[in-house]
């Protein structure tokens, strides 16, 4: 924004400030972020920074919070980091037990919102879909609704799934949903059903219709002309839809609560017990690898969307 | 008269063309048809399930049958057969061991009574007529006439009574709506505080995004982009490494308060209580929705052309008039979209007044949960969720008017 050759002295004044205060709303956007990362290295179990540390003191830094992650929770922490111990560790750390849940718990809802998703915003973005806007209301609104009511309403229907179906419902119920991996997997897919399918209906906007009727017209099935024209020019915005279902899910915490148990403790759980209960630097350690995680996925949602620019012929000024 | 015009194959133009479009139309819905199923099943009709909850309690009526059945045969007060009813269904309750069910459920809406109900059915196996005696006998809190009023409320199982106690208000003996005695008010107090800290909070992630927007609209592509990132990264940090950070800011021994002190700024007994407050909350939860607030913003500001600003100025505007008279009136869209935005977000928000709050920092989600989690007032827990809900979604309503849901973008 640069300022117009006529703009008076205290025009100019106004034009620094302003720029100032951007500065310092950015440090506010990024500092919390960042201050994790050089404190999730100190040596003392504190939350802030040693003298050691500001002295940059080697002394000061270590990464026992780190080992911590991995020895937390098994058998045998202290012997010889040989096979045996990993395997004791990938068993029973509970920040390790904790990954791996998260992570099945996030493919498989991300599966679920991402297939379910592409095929609705497909018909959601066709000219002659009827009730699009209620539809597109309802789709949208696990986004809306506050998470603990969802909780909420889940946790009494997985208790009882099947009085769903009233009287035609089997005698005595079918078992529960609460505390199971499917549970979680089908409240997490439905929380990320909507990115999926602002994210694919935003790349289908753009999409050149003209582009499947030239298939149609020459010869092929609307299955094949689906695969070989229209996929190929969605997929990034397919792909970062099933990223932003990813993320949902990996940092989802108030279902996980309300209808996991023990059993699904995923790493936000795991961190909200932390930061409830006592919380050490380890919490700190955690978040740096999620700051990390989630400097990546950034970078290949904003990759995609670059590529899915140039597939559609826009060029970035 | 004209030619009816037709198909090829001979059909009417007109009916073919129907037909085809109903076919279009068919087609569309059954590639939607599939999700709409699966968010029915799985968010639509457990939400209507909890609704019903929270009208729906049968803890007193689904174990009290006999004195159920003669509350809504005889509208006075208790006679031999009331009590008859009583002690019988008591003794079945102490076989059935559902008396702490229905004692809970009488609890509600009396409180203190739970154990009268737990007590009377230990004794309950030797009552012998007359039953009103015997029930005496047992404990004597049984005449009380407010206990007998509110069994008959308890007794209908579809009762607007968690509604009530959600509005902080209450049915007496006779079953007129009165308020509840003032040190038990909290419900609308909180909602109110839930509002208004939600404004707060829309207001700084206004005042603190609407710079940072402009900012990024006017700026050379190549450099927004690169400071587009800084706000897009907290934008997709998980919520509780931010909570955290937070935590770790604003803490008495924090960095925050250690750096003011170093600085000279306060004493070391001056530490500011930034955490465990109304304060936390409001800063934690201004960074973790602002980015909400600046990508709708940034959006609209980039579609206003900077000509008509120049054009201001050039037949006479102040710059403070060019803002006020052109600028911001152009940005409205975005301002209304961002605030309605972040005002929903923030109004249903759990976890981070739940971790930074303290006491005074708490919102209503944090009591549906404290209601669903330890007093286990499912009923009530689902009523105030209730009454959330159709704010939510008047305010979702609103936002599809104003701004179209179609244009909720992200990114």
């Amino acid at each position: 924004m640069a300022l117009p050759i006529y703009a008076s002295p205290l025009e100019r004044l106004w034009h620094r400030t302003r720029i100032a205060i951007c500065v310092v709303i950015f440090l506010f956007l990024m500092a919390p972020i960042l201050i994790v990362i050089p404190l999730s290295f100190n040596v003392e179990p504190y939350f802030t920074f040693t003298a050691k540390m500001l002295a940059l003191d080697p002394d000061g830094y270590s990464l026992r919070w780190y080992d911590q992650l991995l020895t937390l929770g098994m058998q045998a922490p202290e012997g010889e980091r040989d096979s045996a111990w990993w395997a004791d560790a990938w068993a029973n750390a509970q920040w390790v037990k904790a990954a791996q849940n998260s992570v099945i718990i996030g493919f498989w809802s991300t599966i679920l919102a991402t297939l379910l998703g592409t095929l609705a915003a497909l018909g959601l973005s066709r000219p002659e879909m009827p009730g699009r806007k209620l539809i597109t209301a309802i789709l949208l609104s696990p986004m809306i609704v506050p998470v603990i009511i969802t909780a909420t309403g889940l946790f009494f229907f997985y208790s009882n799934p099947c009085s769903i179906l009233g009287p035609l419902g089997p005698e005595g119920g079918c078992g529960r949903l609460t505390s199971t991996y499917i549970g979680v997997i089908l409240a997490h897919a439905t929380l990320g059903i909507p990115f999926v399918i602002i994210t694919v209906t935003a790349t289908l906007s753009s999409f050149d219709r003209s582009l499947t009727r030239a298939a149609a017209s020459l010869g092929a099935s609307p299955v094949r002309t689906f695969f070989k024209v229209q996929l190929p020019l969605i997929t990034p915005g397919v792909v970062s839809g099933a990223l932003f279902a990813f993320v949902t899910s990996f940092d989802e915490v108030v279902v996980v609560l309300f209808i996991g148990s023990h059993e699904q403790q995923t790493i936000p759980r795991q961190m909200w017990n932390g930061i409830r209960e006592q919380i050490s630097p380890s919490i700190l350690a955690v978040a740096t690898i999620l700051v990390i995680v989630s400097i990546a996925m950034l970078t290949v949602v904003e990759l995609l969307r670059r590529r899915s620019e140039r597939l559609r012929g826009v060029t970035p000024q | 008269m004209a030619e009816i015009l037709t198909t090829a194959d001979g059909r009417p133009l007109k009916a073919a063309l129907q037909a085809a479009q109903a076919r279009a139309k068919r087609r569309a819905f059954w590639l939607v048809a599939p999700l709409l199923l699966f968010v029915l099943l799985t968010f639509v009709a457990p939400i209507g399930q909890m609704l019903v909850r929270s009208a729906h309690n049968d803890g007193f009526s689904a174990h009290m049958p006999r004195l159920t059945a003669w509350f809504a045969a005889n509208p006075g007060a208790a006679d031999d057969a009331a009590w008859e009813a009583l002690a019988l269904d008591l003794q079945d309750s102490a076989v059935a061991k559902t008396s702490g069910i229905v004692g809970t459920r009488v609890n509600y809406e009396l409180s203190g009574t739970r154990s009268l109900f737990t007590s009377t059915a230990r004794k309950a196996k030797d009552f012998a007529p007359p039953y009103r005696e015997a029930l005496l006998k047992a404990d004597k809190d049984w005449d009380d006439p407010a206990l007998w009023g509110v069994m008959r409320q308890v007794s209908q199982a579809y009762s607007g009574n968690f509604f009530l106690a959600a509005a902080d208000l209450a049915r007496d003996a006779d079953g007129t709506i009165v308020q509840v005695p003032e040190d038990r008010r909290v419900y609308v107090n909180l909602f109110v505080k839930t509002f208004v800290l939600a404004g707060v909070i829309t207001l700084t992630c206004l005042i603190l995004a609407y710079p940072v927007a402009h900012l990024l609209a006017t700026l050379p592509m190549r450099w927004s982009n690169l400071l587009m990132i800084l706000v897009l990264l907290p934008f997709w940090t998980s919520l509780l490494v931010r909570t955290t950070s937070w935590m770790v800011l604003l803490q008495q021994q924090g960095v925050i308060n250690n750096m003011m002190v170093a600085a000279g700024i306060i004493g070391e007994d001056g530490r500011i209580a930034m955490m465990y407050n109304q304060t936390g909350t409001i800063i934690a939860m201004t960074h973790i929705l602002l980015p909400f607030m600046i990508l709708p913003l940034y959006s609209v500001m980039k579609t206003i052309p900077p000509s008509y600003a120049r054009a201001a100025r050039s037949l006479g505007a102040t710059s403070w008039t060019t803002f006020r008279r052109i600028y911001l009136p152009q940005t409205l869209p975005g301002i209304g979209a961002g605030s309605l935005l972040v005002f929903i977000l923030a109004v249903g928000y759990y976890i981070t007044p739940a971790l930074v709050g303290g006491a005074s920092g708490q919102l209503i989600s944090n009591l549906i949960a404290f209601h669903m989690q330890d007093s286990l007032n499912w009923s009530l827990a689902a009523a105030l969720a209730a009454i959330l809900l159709a704010l939510v979604l008047v305010l979702y309503w609103l936002y599809d008017r104003l701004i179209g849901i179609d244009n909720l973008k992200l990114g």
